[in-house]
């Protein structure tokens, strides 16, 4: 009986964890995730960042063995998820996107129960109970009804949920979508910790930031399509510069504004509400633009981020 | 802290165990994980609903089987004996009870479970197979039919309304009823979109309840409405129960016990197939 690690149960390299080659899904005729490829490692913090409807969940969906691939090929932990599913999810703690924990239960019967559909012993479960939600910061909660806590104690709830099988791969479907600030950096708290001792992260968000506070390495997604993949920094520094400027003219005057600043920074994206310069030093352009009698509104010189990544590759901000 | 594998059987070995078993994609072999969920969701559910499939066909019985049978009398058998109407009835209403009770389970329950709660969403997300949950939610229908036709049983015998010790019986017959109900229910609910199609399910009840020789013998009716209701499960439901508690055990009893086995088998089968394509495919 194998007692702890799960064997990696072919010959691909046990260091990747999740292999897609050419995935696809459609429903019907629409083509929901287009033949992406990518690869997770084991320890790292994986990220799909894309606007709404890229195909991050459907993604997340055929990796945690819950919805079929309609092409390509896809191997987790050396595994088949069209013949292996359930002992593939065994592997996994998955946090979908919307939160389905049991209202009916109590927070410490949530946890044992879902402990109990993977099969693992009651007495087993006390102790790790205990431990989860010491770690989900749920401790004062653990007889209260699921329908009674915030939402980002749900979220920290689900999560620990999704840890009650001590899975190797957590899937984190937008883990902060809908939380306040502070809900939030406790969240992200809580997912370092889990990186720190090792388990694999795979988190969709669409949100810049929190695609580079958490993932080591990421793809964007569009339309069903990767469009760029490679770390935060890699990616800026590959599509983006290393400074913007944001210059407001008022609305209206955007578009004309933009013809004089032609020759300014390396490049331009004109906005509805703002152009942003991109360049190697925001202050230098911006002492150009004053110098050469324009007179914005309001100005702001800011670090590239992964948003302007987006922007360059898809013509489109990610969160309209 | 550690939080990878430190279970000494983990999830994962646990899983493995079931690899190159027949059916091991749909079926994990835990149902009483899923049955042992709802023992949670009981203690702090509505207690009223619960005791309401108990004290419902007992006041049936005193309605119909004292009130409106002091004026009938009694009535007689095939071969002429004669039948207090209450003990006519019993029967009836315990078979009755049991297709309640499952169907409510597996109907408005079962559906909230699948499109609101998301229940079956989440449990079949972790290593379970489609064939756990549903014969988890069944079993969970079961232990209610039984529970219900015990306590029936242990209201109806003092009274001296089952006249055979075949009455025994009537407990695993509502049990095998309460299944095939609830297995065809799940079934059932499982294509259903919408709480509006449940309201058929309903529509088709209650003339069931009111037709099948549950208050009077089918005798009554021409031949071809005969042979309708005959086909009914709710009338093979009752006459399987109205054997064994007035004691006419014979061959028809077999034919009415292959009727539920069918019903549960092609139930478990549709469910099994309409879960995996809802939430595994
Ligand atoms: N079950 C489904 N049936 C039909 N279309 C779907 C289904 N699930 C998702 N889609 C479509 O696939 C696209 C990608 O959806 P999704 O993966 O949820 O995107 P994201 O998570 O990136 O917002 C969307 O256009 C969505 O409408
Ligand atoms: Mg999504």
């Amino acid at each position: 009986m194998p007692k702890t690690k799960a064997k990696v149960t072919d010959d691909s390299s046990p260091e990747l964890m999740i292999v897609a080659k050419g995935l696809t899904k459609t429903y019907g005729d629409f083509v929901a995730v287009d033949g992406i490829n990518f690869e997770v490692k084991k320890g790292e913090a994986f990220g799909l960042l894309g606007p709404n409807g890229a195909g991050k969940s459907t993604t997340m969906k055929m990796i945690a063995s819950t919805s079929q691939r309609s092409g390509g090929e896809l191997t987790i932990l050396g595994k088949d998820p069209n013949q292996h599913g359930p002992e593939i999810r065994a592997h996994l703690g998955v946090v979908p996107q919307q939160d389905n924990l049991d209202r009916e239960l109590k927070v410490w019967e949530n946890l044992m129960t879902y402990g109990r559909f993977f099969g693992l012993k009651s007495a087993w479960l006390k102790t790790k109970i205990d431990e989860l939600l010491e770690f989900a910061q749920l401790e004062d909660k653990r007889n209260v009804k699921t329908e009674e806590l915030s939402g980002g104690m749900k979220r920290r709830l689900t999560i620990a949920r999704g840890l009650v099988n001590e899975p190797e791969i957590l899937m984190l479907d937008e883990p902060t979508t809908g939380l306040d600030p502070q809900a939030r950096h406790i969240l992200w708290d809580r997912l370092f910790r889990l990186k720190e001792v090792g388990v694999t992260l795979v988190i969709t968000t669409h949100y810049m930031d929190e695609a580079e506070q958490l993932c080591d390495r990421l793809v964007v997604m569009d339309k069903g399509k990767i469009m760029a993949e490679g770390s935060p920094a890699e990616l800026i520094k590959t599509y983006s510069s290393k400074e913007v400027l944001e210059v407001r003219f008022g609305s209206d005057n955007n578009k004309t504004m933009a013809k004089q600043l032609k020759g300014i920074g390396d490049r331009l994206e004109i906005l509805p509400d703002r152009i942003l310069v991109y360049t190697e030093d925001g202050e230098a352009a911006l002492k150009k633009i004053l110098a050469a009698g324009m007179h914005p509104i309001t100005s702001l010189v800011r670090r590239s981020s992964l948003e302007d990544v987006f922007l360059r590759l898809t013509g489109r901000t990610l969160v309209d | 802290m550690s939080l990878i594998n430190t279970g000494v059987d983990s999830a994962i070995a646990i899983a493995e165990r079931r690899r190159g078993k027949l059916g091991a994609a749909l079926f994990a072999g835990r149902p009483e994980s899923v049955f042992l969920r709802n023992v949670y969701a009981l203690k702090s559910s509505n207690w009223l609903v619960v005791l309401s499939g108990f004290v419902e066909p007992v006041f049936y019985l005193l309605a119909f089987g004292y009130g409106l049978g002091k004026l009938i009398g009694g009535i007689t058998d095939a071969s002429g004996n004669p039948i207090p109407y209450a003990a006519y009835i019993a029967p009836a209403l315990l078979a009755t009870s049991a297709m309640n009770g499952a169907i409510y389970d597996s109907t408005w329950n079962v559906f909230f479970k699948m499109h609101f709660g998301k229940i079956y969403q989440a449990m079949l997300s972790t290593s379970l197979g489609p064939l756990d949950v549903a014969m988890g939610e069944i079993g969970w229908a079961l232990a209610r039919g039984f529970i219900y036709a015990v306590g029936f049983m242990a209201v109806v015998t003092p009274m001296g309304l089952i006249r055979s010790w075949w009455g025994l019986m009537a407990i695993p017959a509502a049990v095998l009823i309460a299944f095939g109900f609830a297995s065809v229910g799940m079934g059932i609910t499982s294509y259903l979109k919408n709480f509006h199609q449940m309201d058929w399910v309903n529509f088709f009840m209650l003339p069931m309840f009111l037709f099948s020789g549950t208050f009077y013998s089918l005798s009554v009716y021409p031949d071809w409405l005969r042979t309708i209701i005959e086909a009914l499960p709710l009338y093979q439901a009752i006459a399987m129960i109205r054997g064994f508690t007035l004691g006419y055990v014979d061959g028809a009893l077999v034919g009415h016990i292959l009727y539920f086995v069918v019903m549960i088998v092609l139930g478990l089968l549709f469910t099994t197939k309409r879960l995996r394509a809802l939430f595994l495919s």
